[in-house]
């Protein structure tokens, strides 16, 4: 008897409407955020290309910003459609969030459509169809203006997340029943909305830097557009390695932050169960959730006191105790995030990211510059680096190879990271939706069917995945092709605006649909 | 002015910004099987809008995202009550944007012809819904004491918002051609003046049916003025079609829906979203609204972004002024 009411109160609670919400917005969110950290990156690699071809009018710049624009066109494609879910779903599936939140919440989420998608639509226009139509610099100035919007758009959704990570600048009004803003300043500059920016940007720069490098990798290893492609290596691989470094930093900065302000989401990132001083980083853990305890553990001492604030021997403070405390505080109820879902999406994350850094570093240093190289090993434009691994030691065929094999197949492992990161801290973070303000199962629309949030999900993730396979396939008939011919109209862009002045008012334009 | 009466008017401007601009844009996208005769007028077309329908989009973004700021609790009954329509607009606006960028980009004629299909579908799905959205909103919903949507999705498909989807479905149609006739060049030019022509009467004569009806329900004497106003401008986009003056008729066209919207928000008002079951469940602007804290940080950005938005936005139209015909038009694909 007691057991089938348990498995009904399982069902019950695998199709509850926040279940399902959740789900839903997991779902939409993790996939929006596939095209984000790419759509962020290019817009600015493909920038500094074109700013390289309009500084030298070196033909191999604006064959390497078609092609990179191009693969950019077909990634924001699908960042801009998804994103206009994101702007609408805390109203559909989440209106008890959105009367509790919007007076604080909303605000930063309308700056962004104000400033940054205005910004990012209008310039994304001008530049698509621009080519014959502005003058270079102009033009060149449009994907910047791009460039700017998106990492506009990055920080007003962050600092409005942060708030939901730690809530600053409000007030309760209990007659209202809901949070009100009274300090937007603190909101957009609170150390939480500016640590998580920091990372986040150099995490997108790690995804579309390793992105490069997988690319160029496809095509030097088939020896085909070399110059073009040795160009776009370095500048991966450079991305990779300054991007990696930074967010190595800004990761563990916002680490610190998160051990003071969410220390049940560090502890849950270790399965701490208990607190205690020179607390070890767990490199492997398997554990009873329902217990409290970790039956299998592989860890090395003291270093995650180190992370949480530089000190080895400093006290950390476990899950069981964190989660007592806020009983204490909140009243009763289970305050864990899921554990085993935090312990390892952490894991991951870090895991995916740091290879990816130490395959960028490997590299950089295998077709190192000219002059560290000797004059055997110096490589022309339209060669394939070598790839040098001591003084006068190339790697052999075989491993050369491999390596370009390895970058090509590991292309999207920042993004498999930065995935990860986003589950890792907003399922750290449950129960709560607000951190310590509003819990989850509060936040759900309450006049939304079960059939209705089922629906939707439904009909959104089958969308997604047909659109994922369009999506991927064009990318690899894009990449495949190759960078473009120039034709003549590329290299003679127009001096007016609006266009060549009316010698040929039959002209076919450059870009149409 | 109280600051939540500000951004009532706001939000109204949004909401015309965008289905004036939108507007042209769906229209555009339901010619392409009306008015193309053939795969290259449909690509001057789509071409006309090519680079300014993703902003366009964006004044729905901002005036969803400045509902959410400014009037949160509408935000959260409107989106959450009206679920399964938004849920279709939603989709639709994914598929369109898709449908544009990738239609160009493969050769094959099934690849193309899927695409245009999409385009079509997913103009004029939205441009029906969005009347029905605005026809229930104006009309009032059974809205409970907890601001909660209680109705079901029969009680949104009632007769009077039912004919709003009508009226602009044909309005952005309408505005769609006249757009078109001002912004291309050659054959597609006069045929598209020809449907202007036909369109425009039965346009109006639906349109002046809505408003009618939305008058005597909830209007008063300003609403009558822009119902004139809105019912004016039509017949005179239609004689400036008629007339030939393609500049005129879009400006005419354009004014009708500025009209039209500003109605629908004159009745509205104080209103944001009336309870069809109480007058005291009704949404208001003040029940609804954000503090004016928050408002005052939000008037400041719309303050100051707006007109540079306008600005910027503008001047895109102005780069792009030159009409298109099928002789701009690569045969090659990119």
């Amino acid at each position: 008897m007691d057991s089938a009411r348990k498995e009904n109160d399982d069902v019950d609670l695998a199709l509850a409407p926040e279940t399902l919400a959740r789900w839903q917005f997991g779902i939409t969110t993790v996939y929006h955020f596939l095209f984000v950290p790419l759509t962020i990156s290019l817009a600015a690699l493909t920038a500094g290309l074109q700013t390289a071809w309009v500084r030298t009018s070196n033909e191999k710049y604006l064959r390497a910003t078609k092609f990179w624009g191009k693969l950019f066109l077909i990634n924001i494609a699908m960042g801009v459609v998804t994103g206009i879910v994101q702007e609408f779903q805390f109203g559909m599936n989440w209106s008890d969030y959105s009367r509790f939140v919007g007076d604080v919440f909303g605000a930063p989420l309308a700056f962004e459509a104000l400033i940054a998608f205005f910004f990012e639509s209008t310039f994304i226009g001008l530049w698509i169809f621009g080519w014959d139509k502005l003058p270079k610099r102009i033009h060149l100035a449009c994907i910047w203006m791009v460039s700017l919007g998106t990492i506009l758009s990055a920080y007003f959704i962050l600092a409005a997340n942060s708030w939901m990570q730690h809530p600053v600048g409000y007030r309760i009004n209990e007659e209202r029943g809901r949070a009100e803003l009274t300090d937007f300043w603190s909101v957009l500059t609170q150390n939480t909305a500016l640590t998580q920016f920091f990372h986040t940007i150099t995490a997108a720069f790690l995804v579309g830097g390793a992105f490069m490098v997988g690319i160029a990798a496809f095509h030097l290893v088939r020896r085909r557009h070399i110059p073009v492609m040795r160009t776009s290596l370095r500048l991966g691989l450079v991305t990779v390695v300054i991007a990696g470094m930074m967010t190595a930093v800004s990761g563990d900065t916002l680490g610190k932050v998160m051990f003071e302000q969410q220390p049940m989401k560090m502890a849950a990132a270790e399965a701490l169960w208990d607190g205690q001083n020179g607390a070890p980083f767990s490199v492997f853990a398997y554990g009873d959730v329902s217990e409290g305890h970790n039956t299998v553990e592989i860890s090395i001492p003291g270093v995650l006191s180190f992370l949480a604030d530089y000190d080895v021997d400093s006290y950390v403070p476990g899950i069981n105790d964190l989660n007592k405390a806020a009983q204490e505080k909140y009243g009763p109820g289970d305050y864990r995030p899921n554990i085993p879902v935090a312990f390892w999406s952490f894991r991951w994350m870090i895991g995916f990211g740091m290879a990816s850094f130490g395959l960028g570093l490997l590299g950089l240093w295998l077709t190192r510059r000219r002059f560290l190289l000797p004059p055997a090993m110096r490589t022309g434009e339209d060669e394939v680096p070598h790839l040098v691994l001591f003084r006068n030691k190339a790697l052999s065929p075989k491993l050369t190879r491999l390596y370009w094999l390895v970058a090509l197949w590991t292309l999207l492992f920042p993004l498999i990271a930065s995935s990860w990161g986003w589950i890792f801290t907003e399922m750290g973070r449950q129960p709560w939706v607000v951190y310590g303000v509003l819990q989850t199962r509060d936040a759900v629309s309450p006049g939304t069917s079960q059939g209705e949030v089922i629906a939707s999900m439904t009909v959104f993730t089958l969308l997604y995945a047909v659109l994922a396979v369009i999506e991927v396939r064009l990318l690899v008939k894009y990449i495949k092709a190759g960078p473009p011919e120039l034709s003549e109209a590329d290299l003679n862009p127009p001096t007016t605006i609006g266009g060549h002045d009316d010698q040929d008012a039959d002209r076919p334009m450059a870009f149409s649909y | 002015m109280e600051l939540h009466n500000v951004w009532f008017v706001l939000i109204a401007v949004l909401w015309t910004g965008y289905f004036f601009l939108e507007g042209f844009d769906f229209g555009i996208g339901v010619l392409t099987k009306v008015l193309a005769r053939d795969r290259k007028e449909r690509r001057v077309l789509i071409n006309t809008i090519g680079p300014v329908w993703d902003g366009n989009e964006v004044w729905l973004l901002t005036a969803g995202g400045a509902t959410f700021a400014a009037f949160p609790e509408w935000y959260a009954t409107l989106f959450s009550g009206f679920y399964l329509p938004l849920l279709v607009i939603l989709l639709c606006l994914i598929v369109r944007g898709v449908a544009f960028e990738y239609r160009s980009k493969r050769p094959e004629e099934k690849w193309q012809t899927n695409w245009e299909h999409a385009i079509f579908w997913t103009s004029l799905i939205p441009a029906v819904l969005w009347g029905v959205a605005f026809g229930n909103i104006v009309r009032g919903v059974k809205i409970d004491a907890d601001m909660e949507y209680v109705g079901t999705l029969g009680d949104l498909l009632n007769p009077y918002a039912l004919l709003g989807g009508l009226v602009t479905l044909c309005l952005f149609t309408f505005h769609g051609t006249v757009f078109a006739g001002l912004k291309t060049v050659g054959d597609i030019r006069e045929r598209a003046r020809g449907l202007a022509l036909t369109l425009g009467p039965a346009t109006a004569v639906l349109t002046l049916v809505f408003l009618t009806w939305t008058q005597i329900d909830n209007g008063d004497s300003w609403s009558l003025l822009a119902m004139i106003v809105a019912a004016g401008a039509l017949a005179a986009a239609v004689v400036a079609v008629a007339a030939g003056r393609e500049g005129w008729s879009f400006a005419f066209s354009g004014l009708t829906i500025v009209a039209a919207v500003a109605m629908l928000f004159l009745t509205l008002f104080p209103n944001v979203m009336p309870s069809s079951l109480d007058d005291a469940w009704s949404l208001t602007v003040t029940n609804a609204s954000s503090t004016p804290y928050t408002l005052t940080i939000m008037t400041w950005c719309a303050g100051i972004a707006t007109p540079v938005v306008l600005l910027y936005q503008s001047w895109t139209y102005w780069v792009f002024r030159k009409r298109i015909g099928t002789q701009h038009i690569a045969d090659a694909h990119h």
